[in-house]
């Protein structure tokens, strides 16, 4: 499996950034030739990781978000999420629906809204140190008259 | 971003519009849950027809207001929410919460 593309960006773990993140993966995942509707659940996956980093990795400081995206001779696009924040001291729990440790108006379904829309979810976190969230989605490819 | 209020009978009906995202979120329970306060609606309508994307944030939103309303036995009935946003309101078992379109483009109430 090769990598045939790649891009990386950071930003500051701003909520206005949300928008540019997803708009950014969503631009450079166009080049597969996804479907409306993978289009609409990559940029929703990549919103709910980002915004993981903005309410609970850097809760209490302010930092950065990496993203870094590669696409390989699979058709497969790999999104990686990084922060440098407080890390997730259970993961396991994290990742059951509605499990949430901010309650109010977050619903605690980011990790199964990334899992039920991509087709693989790794997270590796590190307390205190950091969490990184790795998701893949295959892209069906489409022939079409002149694909 | 925007939401536009409109009050007919007992009836509050919230038209957004833009993406709803957990940035945005903020200024739409604003201004709904003063609407909610001011006139005390039996239902309120979501309208998503202009929503353009949605998070989980917005399925928050939902069940922030739902917790407002039901306190004093009003619902919240979901419309005109495109095939996106159905997504991932069920996947959110958001009817467990609201009563939602029969047909995925409902016509505005």
């Amino acid at each position: 499996m090769n990598i045939v593309n790649r891009f990386s960006l950071n930003f500051s773990a701003r909520s206005a950034n949300e928008n540019f993140a997803r708009a950014a993966v969503a631009a450079f995942a166009a080049q597969l030739d996804p479907t409306l509707e993978e289009i609409n659940d990559i940029k929703t996956a990549v919103s709910e990781a980002v915004t993981n980093c903005i309410v609970h990795a850097y809760a209490e400081k302010t930092g950065k978000v990496y993203i870094t995206c590669t696409i390989n001779d699979k058709n497969e696009l790999r999104v990686s999420v990084r922060d440098t924040g407080c890390g997730i001291e259970n993961v396991d729990r994290a990742l059951e629906p509605l499990f949430t440790t901010v309650g109010g108006e977050r619903a605690g379904l980011g990790f199964a809204v990334m899992q039920s829309f991509m087709d693989d979810l790794r997270v590796r976190s590190v307390s205190g140190r950091g969490t990184t969230v790795t998701m893949v989605k295959k892209i069906r490819p489409r022939y079409g008259i002149g694909g | 971003m925007s939401v536009e209020l409109k009050m007919t009978g007992e009836v509050l009906t919230a038209y957004l519009s833009g993406e709803l995202d957990h940035h945005n979120a903020r200024e739409m329970r604003e201004a709904v849950d003063e609407a909610i306060e001011l006139n005390h609606p039996s239902m309120l309508v979501l309208d998503f027809g202009q929503i353009g994307f949605m998070d989980s944030s917005g399925i928050g939103f939902i069940m922030g207001r739902y917790r407002n309303l039901s306190r004093y036995g009003a619902t919240i009935h979901i419309s005109d929410a495109p095939p996106a946003i159905l997504k991932m309101m069920k996947l959110a078992g958001v009817e467990k919460l609201a009563t939602l379109p029969k047909t995925v483009k409902e016509s505005k109430k």
